[in-house]
């Protein structure tokens, strides 16, 4: 099962590499991880979509809130919550492939950002599922770099997490 | 305020933490340290051979007192040193307040003479570490420190000072208490969870109490006695919790795990309600998860960290909290419930617990010509009254102790339970006997483990440490050779002991008084020379035992703990 599970931690140094290095060396899976401070700069949020079975991410929550820099963990895909990543992608667009990127850009509501001759760079800000179908939906000869930010996410409604 | 260098206050600091052993190795980034050390007389420093001794003496201290041990070393080759010092303290959950020098701020990352990325290299092995870069938050980095290392489920932690810090001067000021928003380690038990376990107790028809090292570490050894007394149930103490319950008492079955005994392995396995407490369901203690888990029982658990409830083995009753306040609480819910066990179905229980007594099977054949190992054990208890302080090293020697030396009281065996680290147990009884000149300190050991900190012969003498070396001498390393003789085919690859030094000379050399014992009719008079004769030395006494002994019972890695393999030719 995939979870996000969101971290608020103490801004200081070393503190993102303690949230790392336990899930390598107890085997836990890391897909994306994103980091940044918060509107209180001594805090910062981070993200990170992993993997595992019920007991597997009991067991991550639980060895999160052992560390001494995490203040507080929650498991966002445990209830109704909202997840976007960025992805900007840079595509060959020449002959009729330009009108049909153009086209694929706006049905999935992205931005091209940077256009030369032979080139877009589409911005695309949606699920991780939705970048991945986006990816999808174009011709894979025709992808020449994807970056992506990691998933971000925040629970709905009055569910908040904070000091 | 009067202003006090970062060195000064290093010292201030632990002299306001009413340290009095600091074990260490000094060297260039800790020299402003040991300057400061030099200058005052309330810390005591102990010098030690080699600094991953200086963190094991610490952690000896620490295990044998409740107090927080504190180590001393230097940048780079120092720290290092001291990783394997710092992860069996981890592992075991003992707190240590670990210093280490560090390059001046301004040469760190450039590859400078001596210097190493300690704080990275330690993360993975420390409860909490810091890098302190600026001489201001000296002070209170030291006061978190020792606060996380003795507060909820300790360890150690480690602080790295670079050198212009510790030259760097500034206001003195220790702050009386620390709060922490992120650390907030829980003490009470949550009453309904308490309550309905109170339940299950009292309901259970098979009931088994089953405790880990960390009814030592929070002092719970006397209410978990009442409780068990209360009960009437059967306990075990896991190697790490030896001591937590009085070993001769009827109460107590033995050490549980791969080498429990047969009676304490079968209750765990065959109860219908199992209280742990401060343990951890270790691989070494219940064997395969999965195999144990095939009999269905409800089980409580008791334990400060929330992360070993349902790690491998799925619990039913979690109880998230420190071990005598949980105990407590369940003693006045008992009292006041004014309710006893089922008496009858106790009874049964007892019986059927007595059929498995019945196979005794700690029973070992003496030879006539050999010493055997748990013979010298039995004759050690004996000779100390079951009153000394043991500490060993790792391998056959430590299980015979465990099996064999009956502790009564916590605190009074001292092992690497977790890491598992050959040569803890010399630096160990130097820890123990500087906080307990008054007793009598025994390190159990091998002629393998006891060559990985030998040199610490040196430091014992200096500092008239009257411990008594215990060398068990097979000629291999024994737990080794045993699982190559049952799993390998007797193929004894690289576990054959050659070119030994000769021990009794080694420890005349070293000033010290060596023994050594060749003839089981020898073994309990040598014991009286060496403790009563010898009180007062440290006494090297080197048991020439029986190659081939192995340790009995055994449960197989991966296996279940009904699968015990007993010795073979009783």
């Amino acid at each position: 099962m995939r979870h996000i599970i969101s971290i608020l931690l103490e801004n200081e140094a070393g503190a993102l590499s303690r949230v790392a290095g336990l899930f390598s060396a107890r085997a836990y899976n890391i897909e994306t991880l994103t980091v940044a401070p918060t509107e209180d700069v001594s805090l910062s949020r981070l993200t990170i979509v992993t993997s595992g079975t019920d007991a597997v991410v009991e067991q991550i929550t639980k060895q999160l809130n052992k560390l001494i820099d995490v203040i507080k963990v929650v498991d966002l895909s445990e209830a109704a919550h909202i997840e976007r990543e960025l992805m900007l992608i840079k595509v060959r667009a020449t002959g009729k492939d330009r009108e049909e990127l153009k086209r694929l850009a706006d049905i999935f509501r992205g931005h091209i950002l940077d256009v030369t001759e032979s080139t877009y760079v589409i911005e695309l800000t949606a699920s991780g599922a939705k970048l991945d179908s986006f990816i999808q939906a174009i011709d894979a000869g025709l992808i020449l770099e994807t970056v992506r930010t990691g998933v971000c996410g925040i629970g709905r409604g009055e569910r908040i997490l904070k000091v | 305020m009067t202003m006090m260098t970062g060195a000064e206050i290093v010292i201030r600091c632990l002299q306001e933490e009413k340290v009095e052993y600091v074990f260490g190795y000094p060297g260039g980034a800790v020299l402003h340290i040991y300057d400061a050390l030099f200058k005052q007389d309330q810390i005591k420093h102990v010098l030690v051979r080699h600094e991953q001794a200086a963190v094991h003496a610490a952690d000896g201290l620490a295990r044998s007192s409740h107090k927080v041990g504190v180590a001393l070393v230097t940048s780079g080759p120092g720290a290092t040193n001291a990783v394997t010092g710092i992860a069996t303290a981890y592992m075991d959950s003992i707190p240590l307040v670990v210093i280490s020098g560090q390059v001046p701020n301004e040469y760190i990352g450039q590859d400078a003479f001596q210097e190493c990325d300690t704080v990275g290299i330690t993360r993975p092995c420390v409860k909490h570490n810091f890098l302190v870069n600026d001489v201001h938050k000296l002070a209170v980095t030291i006061k978190k420190a020792f606060y996380i290392a003795n507060s909820g489920r300790p360890g150690p932690v480690v602080i790295d000072i670079p050198k212009d810090v510790t030259a760097a001067k500034c206001k003195f000021e220790y702050p009386e208490t620390i709060q922490l928003r992120s650390y907030n380690p829980v003490v009470k038990g949550h009453l309904g969870q308490i309550k309905k376990a109170v339940h299950l107790l009292l309901e259970a028809k098979r009931p088994m109490i089953y405790t880990g090292g960390g009814v030592i570490l929070s002092n719970g050894s006397e209410q978990l006695t009442r409780l068990t007394r209360r009960l009437g149930f059967p306990i075990t103490n896991t190697l790490m919790g030896l001591g937590a319950y009085p070993a001769t008492d009827q109460q107590f079955l033995g050490m549980p795990g791969m080498h429990g005994t047969v009676e304490a392995n079968l209750a765990m396995q065959h109860c219908d309600v199992l209280l742990a407490i401060g343990a951890r369901f270790d691989d070494r203690v219940i064997g395969n998860p999965e195999n144990f888990s095939s009999i269905p029982r409800k089980i409580i658990h008791v334990d400060i960290d929330p992360s070993s409830i349902s790690k491998r083995v799925k619990v039913d009753l979690p109880i998230v909290g420190n071990v005598p306040d949980v105990l407590e609480e369940m003693l006045r819910l008992l009292d006041a419930a004014n309710a006893g066990p089922d008496g009858e179905a106790l009874a049964a229980w007892w019986t059927q617990i007595a059929g498995w007594r019945a196979k005794e099977c700690m029973k070992y054949r003496m030879k006539k010509s050999v010493i055997m190992p748990q013979y010298v054990m039995e004759k050690l208890y004996e000779v100390t009254g079951g009153k000394a302080i043991v500490t060993s090293d790792v391998g056959q020697h430590q299980m015979w102790a465990a099996q064999y030396y009956k502790f009564d009281e916590p605190r009074r065996w001292i092992n690497s339970g977790g890491l598992g680290t050959m040569g803890v147990g010399l630096p160990y009884a130097m820890g123990a006997a500087l906080q307990h000149p008054e007793m009598q300190i025994v390190c159990v050991t091998g002629e393998g483990s006891i060559q990985m900190c030998i040199q610490e012969l040196s430091t014992a003498k200096q500092f008239r440490l009257p411990i008594k070396i215990i060398n068990l001498n097979n000629r291999y390393l024994g737990m080794v050779r045993q699982w190559q003789e049952m799993f390998y085919g007797s193929r004894y690859s690289e576990s054959y002991m050659d070119s030994l030094p000769d021990f009794v000379k080694l420890a005349e050399a070293y000033g010290h008084v060596g023994i050594r014992v060749e003839r089981p009719e020898d073994v309990e008079s040598a014991l009286r020379k060496a403790f009563v004769d010898h009180k007062d030395d440290l006494v090297f006494m080197d048991f020439i035992t029986d190659q081939k002994a192995n340790v009995f019972p055994m449960v197989a890695a991966g296996k279940g703990l009904a699968d015990m393999i007993l010795t073979e030719d009783l």
